[in-house]
């Protein structure tokens, strides 16, 4: 198990150190420079020659690649142009923001589509089944913004069930939760689709398999067999397609965050854009791209734990 | 006192090109305490025939007409979903042909025998330390430490060993067993039917033995029925069926067993011509098509010929059947 | 004995006859929805000029905040434009970068697939191990990214859509081409002297271009939602020019008093990406169910 778990974890580190090459190219490689693009059109060569020297780009390009991975790992992305202050504290004073956003999604996208791909095996070509599949179909293509724009509408602003801004009052758990409902659906009802279809099909192959006819055999209740036996094979692929998935959400999230009004790493992202605020941004792209590895790397490592074959195939 | 005793069984498979009558009036006793055999090639309905008695035929499949005695008389063949789960591995057990698939992956070993004994009304420590019993009784070894393990920890013989346990534990009165030894290697199947024989006498259970192997039903069985494409072609005692076989069919799968060749031959010997189509089936007896001494009168359904007492053989030529073959 | 009279072919999908694709497609009721939808969408952006009665961009103050009448049937923007004719015109925006973005995807995709799966070990690798980390970067932030350093553009979105979407096309013609290279009629073809261009073109593309073409048909909506969220965040598609997105943006300011403008703005893209996934879906089932879970 250990050596499965390091195996995973040096080729998650691989990776991201690869992604961040290739961030640091298209930084080099786009036209255009960072400095001037962090100063506006309004900015004298010398106002942009000493931002230059502040950012260490005058030095050269293999010198910068060094000090832009050595500092990284050492958990230093540097400074946020205009106030000084460190990008990875400006950064991870978002994240909890968009952690509450996601596992909110997280929770409806498990909630909700676990139980009905269950449903629809169960009832296979049943009308149910149609149901949700058609319905699965339709929220996996419908966009994200979409849905965060027209459930705003409905729910907030036409119905005022729901808060239509912010995160909640600090400190007051309810109205956190109320602030959460509609964004977090707006990120993972597609995903409800994507867990109902995987797990409908995974729990449909799962139910042939020769062991669930063995457990019939010794007389175990269906309901058993069903939602015990089976189940607990078919939702393995489930965690696999919430690791892929977190990257996506990660994306709808910024659209959430801007059509709630919610802090958070995506509207961060946003207005640092409309400030031209660059540091911010590559900062940023970094932690999600780095938490997305890791997200992933744990997802294997837990469907590790969970299915003893699939440790056993890594070896 | 018989155990089991199927009675004209027949069971229908409803396909796209219409019915697929998989068994076809099928006659089958299991006495208590007897181990019998039921030999066929693949296809002949030996799965058909297990899953009958069981009650888990697929959903397009089902019995029209016959009867499945069991013990005093219940019939399974019309018992409710309730009643039959009630039966099913506490009164009948089985142990299936794939060692490697028939455990549940993500499950310990000593959970999933735990969990078949939910009718059992036994605490959690009592329920494991029968496992435990049980997993030494086949031979398992350091059986408290391996209950905690995952069936991808055991060698496919000792799977076969865990499954065998499993299907004993509840002491049923019948055990099916449908091919265990086929995906073994020949030294494990010795063991395992040893193994089988030994714990049978211990319970005193009746055992069905399916198999397509000749030596082993020879070895282990004392009655055995031969099937053909859904149809019981002989049956008899094991001893009378090896020794006096009269229909075609059981001579020839005789003669095609490896085991029993009395010459070396450069290429194994088969049974020429394939099955019947079982959606058309054809009118009288069913080998008819694969056979070398068919003649008219086997366009017209063949009796149940009584060969000595309790051996029968359901053809019209079960005395020339022997001649031919004198002369071949 | 001739190249070709050893030559197998076995495409994994043949597409067959277009009425007959038809025909199979209509006979499910989800592909004849998903069709019938996308049929509207691209006539309604073909006679833009036709349908529209007023001029995308004509502003009009007199007629700001119009709801929803038979003058204007989607209402009217904050600057008294026709939502209808913004709309149409939008679309038209919207599926051209739809077909380019997809279509240079497709072909750097299939190009890059072709030199991993067929050239050394190393080179398959190494751009295995690029294609992994460029899925790491969330779409949207990766698009971010950029147009902070070039601003936004139509440029722009297609190079996003193309980083986005290249892996997952090279990846699949790359497992193919793996396949195909040790298939017998590719070895056959290669002992009698066949250049690596020739295997490629001859060989290998009718058989790996059905399946890709199926899946690239499934990405349109995806890419129709990339063009469509960019510039509702300002980042793609620049005003006056209409886009679907950019109209969900004039609505988002004024959703509290003028609902219909983000009504006007989100349908068709519902309407868009439905029926293409449907019809996609519904492709995918007829021709090629192996591809089931990949989309």
């Amino acid at each position: 198990m250990l050596r499965y778990a390091l195996k995973r974890l040096g080729l998650g580190i691989v990776i991201v150190s690869v992604a961040m090459m290739m961030l640091f190219a298209m930084v080099y490689v786009i036209p255009g420079d960072p400095a001037s693009v962090a100063l506006g059109p309004r900015a004298t060569p010398q106002m942009i020659e000493a931002l230059r020297a502040r950012m260490g780009l005058d030095q050269p390009i293999w010198m910068q690649f060094l000090k832009f991975y050595t500092s990284a790992f050492r958990g230093d992305l540097g400074t946020e142009v205009l106030s000084g202050r460190q990008v990875l504290d400006v950064v991870f004073e978002q994240v909890p923001f968009t952690l509450a956003l996601i596992a909110g999604a997280i929770s409806w996208s498990v909630l909700l589509g676990i139980p009905l791909g269950c449903i629809a095996a169960v009832r296979r070509g049943g009308f149910v089944d149609r149901v949700v599949g058609i319905l699965s179909v339709a929220v996996i293509a419908l966009p994200s913004f979409v849905i965060a724009i027209y459930s705003l509408l409905i729910f907030a602003v036409a119905l005022r069930w729901l808060p239509a801004i912010g995160a909640g009052e600090p400190g007051n758990l309810k109205s956190q939760l109320m602030a959460l409902i509609l964004p977090s659906l707006a990120v993972g009802l597609g995903w409800v689709g994507y867990i109902a279809r995987m797990v409908r099909a995974s729990m449909l192959e799962t139910l042939e398999a020769s062991h669930i006819r063995t457990a019939r055999a010794f007389g175990l209740s269906d309901r058993r067999i069903t939602y015990s036996y089976a189940l607990r094979i078919a939702i393995l692929p489930t965690i696999t397609l919430l690791g892929v998935g977190i990257g996506h959400m990660l994306s709808s999230s910024v659209f959430a965050e801007i059509v709630f009004a919610r802090p958070g790493i995506g509207k961060l992202v946003y207005e640092a854009i409309s400030v031209r605020n660059y540091p911010i941004v590559t900062g940023a792209v970094l932690v999600t791209t780095v938490f997305f590895v890791v997200v992933n790397v744990l997802a294997d490592i837990v469907i590790g734990a969970l299915d003893p074959r699939v440790r056993a195939s890594f070896d | 006192m018989t155990v089991l005793d199927v009675r004209d069984l027949s069971v229908d498979f409803a396909t796209e090109d219409g019915a697929l009558q998989a068994l076809k009036k099928v006659e089958l006793t299991v006495p208590k305490n007897r181990i019998v055999g039921v030999v066929g090639e693949s296809g002949c309905g030996k799965s058909t025939l297990i899953n009958a008695i069981l009650g888990l035929l697929a959903d397009n499949g089902s019995v029209t007409s016959g009867r499945i005695l069991f013990e005093e008389g219940q019939d399974l063949a019309h018992l409710d979903g309730a009643a039959m789960r009630a039966l099913r591995g506490r009164k009948i057990a089985t142990v299936f042909q794939d060692p490697m698939g028939a455990l549940n992956p993500v499950l310990s070993v000593g959970r999933q025998m735990r969990d078949i004994q939910y009718r059992s009304g036994l605490s959690r420590r009592e329920k494991d330390t029968r496992s435990v019993a049980m997993l030494r009784k086949v031979r398992i070894p350091d059986p408290e430490k391996r209950l905690a393990q995952f069936p991808h920890e055991f060698s496919g013989g000792m799977k076969q060993r865990i499954a065998i346990a499993m299907a004993l534990m509840m002491e049923p009165s019948l055990l099916i067993a449908d091919e265990p030894t086929t995906a073994l290697d020949a030294t494990l199947e010795v063991t395992i039917i040893e193994l089988l024989k030994e714990l049978q006498q211990q319970i005193g259970c009746s055992v069905l033995f399916i198999s397509h192997h000749l030596g082993v039903i020879a070895e282990l069985c004392d009655e055995m029925i031969v099937m053909y494409a859904g149809e019981v072609v002989e049956r008899g005692t094991t001893r009378d069926i090896f020794h006096n076989a009269r229909h075609p069919y059981t001579r020839k799968l005789l003669a095609c067993d490896p085991a029993r060749l009395s010459h070396r031959a450069a290429r194994l010997p088969t049974i020429p011509g394939t099955l019947p189509d079982l959606r058309r089936r054809p009118a009288g007896c069913v080998f008819q098509a694969r056979c070398e001494i068919a003649d008219g009168v086997c366009s017209t359904m063949p009796p149940d010929a009584v060969v000595t007492e309790g051996h029968v053989a359901r053809c019209w030529h079960t005395s020339e059947a022997l001649a031919v073959e004198a002369t071949a | 004995m001739s190249e070709q009279a050893l030559i197998e072919r076995r495409p994994l999908t043949r597409l067959g006859g277009l009425g007959r694709t038809l025909r199979r497609i209509m006979r499910e009721p989800l592909g004849a929805l998903g069709l019938s939808l996308v049929v509207f969408v691209v006539l309604m952006a073909l006679f833009a000029d036709v349908l529209a009665s007023y001029p995308s961009t004509k502003l009009s103050p007199a007629d700001r905040f119009q709801p929803a009448s038979w003058q204007h049937l989607l209402g009217t923007d904050h600057l008294g434009r026709d939502l209808f004719s913004r709309v149409l015109h939008g679309g038209r925006i919207a599926l051209a970068i739809a077909l380019g973005a997809t279509g240079a995807s497709l072909v750097i995709g299939i190009v890059l697939g072709l030199i991993a799966g067929y050239g050394p070990r190393w080179l398959d690798n190494l751009m295995l191990l690029l294609f992994d980390a460029l899925k790491s970067f969330p779409t949207v932030m990766l698009a971010l990214t950029l147009v902070t350093l070039t601003g936004p553009s139509l440029t722009a979105v297609v190079v996003v859509v193309v980083l986005v979407s290249v892996p997952g096309y090279a990846r699949i013609i790359r497992t193919q081409t793996l396949v195909l290279k040790s298939a017998e009629h590719v070895m056959a073809a290669r002992s009698m002297g066949a250049s690596t261009a020739r295997i490629l073109a001859v060989h290998i593309m009718p058989n790996v271009i059905g399946p890709i073409l199926i899946l690239a048909s499934m990405d349109i909506p995806v890419v129709v939602a990339i063009e469509a969220g960019l510039s509702f965040l300002g980042l793609g598609v620049r005003p006056p020019m209409p886009s679907w997105g950019s109209i969900l943006n004039d609505g988002f300011a004024n959703i509290r008093d003028s609902y219909w403008i983000v009504v006007a703005g989100g349908l068709p893209i519902v309407l868009t990406t439905l029926g293409f996934t449907f019809l996609g879906e519904t492709l995918r089932d007829v021709f090629d169910p192996r591809l089931r879970g990949r989309g």
